[in-house]
């Protein structure tokens, strides 16, 4: 899958680019994401240790054994065949609770854990587990209940009302995410 | 509003603040677990930098080509007809990538049309109830070495069309 997205992003890219004569900007262009992907990668680097040493003081002290407790009967309905007491269970509601309050810098970490959890449970296979694909669609169906930054965006350009946003915001999201739950529920019965 | 923000503020060092404390109080070994910690989320970053050059790499490439904005306009003609307005085709595109690049595709539309506006308004709801599906799918599976997604990305794409979707109709309704 990845194969053909990668490739076909830069063949058409660099197709269409000699069509268009813009050449010249793939270049800076293939060159500069090379060095941005790498500054992320560092800033990434602090932000990371920073909250996976966090987690690991929450974890040892049990904050978050209750915190996965509050979560207990979601990750049941939709992780049914990740066993009680397993750490993917930690990592998953700590990535849905970061998700919900809009700590990006928070989230990731704790996701990119609970993928790594999740792959323990699937032996190394390099298919897709049921869970990871539930994982992944609730993830990616948006799940933060203020966006706080597009708020900061709204004000900074002269809003009247930059606040006004959330309502219709919260709405959609939860669209979003009811329509990616359904879809995930079917698939992993279907199965 | 002011509170939002407050709030918005507070939320990291209260985070931070809660789980030190928490583990002075029951008398954890709350440095040495830090350490430990932070050397495992090291070395997942380390792991995942490949994947990231790569894909930051075709994307840098796919928008500076002009291909995405060429797409835009063909595809705006049909959802001109459905009440989507074409220049937020480039940025419903674009925030399935990158969250930083939808971001200054945003700015560009409250610069142009203003914040308030019917697409201003849209453009705020699509970039709050979206993910940038395709960055987070490949890091994550990245993350966890598996290559075939299954269903995944059908998943993450009606999950995606369901939230624009849902932002044209409330605009409309507002």
């Amino acid at each position: 899958m990845l194969n053909y997205i990668w490739g076909f992003m830069i063949i058409v890219g660099i197709l269409f680019g000699a069509l268009n004569g813009t050449i010249p900007d793939i270049t800076d262009a293939a060159l500069n994401s090379a060095k941005d992907a790498v500054t992320l990668c560092i800033t990434m680097t602090g932000v990371m240790s920073l909250w996976v040493g966090l987690m690991e003081i929450a974890k040892n002290t049990g904050l978050i054994r209750s915190l996965t407790r509050k979560l207990q009967p979601f990750i049941d309905f939709m992780f049914p065949n990740i066993p009680k007491g397993h750490i993917a269970r930690e990592h998953i509601s700590t990535n849905i609770i970061a998700n919900i309050l809009g700590l990006g810098w928070a989230a990731t970490p704790a996701g990119l854990k609970a993928m790594e959890a999740l792959q323990e449970l699937n032996k190394g296979k390099n298919i897709a587990s049921t869970e990871m694909c539930t994982f992944l669609i609730i993830n990616i169906s948006s799940l933060q209940l203020i966006p706080v930054n597009v708020i900061a965006y709204r004000s900074q350009y002269g809003s009247v009302n930059p606040v006004g946003i959330v309502g219709p915001a919260l709405l959609a999201t939860i669209c979003s995410t009811l329509a990616g739950i359904l879809f995930a529920k079917i698939m992993a019965v279907k199965k | 509003m002011q509170i939002l923000y407050y709030i918005s503020e507070l939320m990291i060092p209260l985070i931070i603040f809660y789980i030190v404390g928490y583990g002075i109080i029951v008398k954890a070994n709350i440095y040495d677990d830090f350490v430990k910690g932070a050397a495992d989320g090291f070395k997942t970053v380390i792991q995942i930098m490949p994947t990231l050059v790569g894909l930051m790499v075709a994307v840098g490439i796919l928008r500076a080509s002009g291909f995405l904005e060429f797409i835009s306009t063909y595809i705006g003609v049909f959802t001109n007809k459905i009440s989507f307005p074409a220049e937020l085709v480039p940025l419903s595109l674009i925030r399935m990538f990158s969250s930083s690049a939808a971001t200054g595709i945003v700015l560009d539309i409250f610069q142009e049309f203003g914040p308030d506006s019917k697409i201003g308004t849209m453009a705020s709801i699509i970039v709050s109830c979206t993910e940038s599906c395709f960055y987070t799918m490949s890091v994550y599976f990245v993350a966890a070495k598996v290559t075939k997604s299954r269903y995944t990305l059908a998943g993450a794409l009606l999950a995606t069309a369901a939230g624009i979707g849902a932002s044209v109709f409330l605009t409309n309704k507002m």
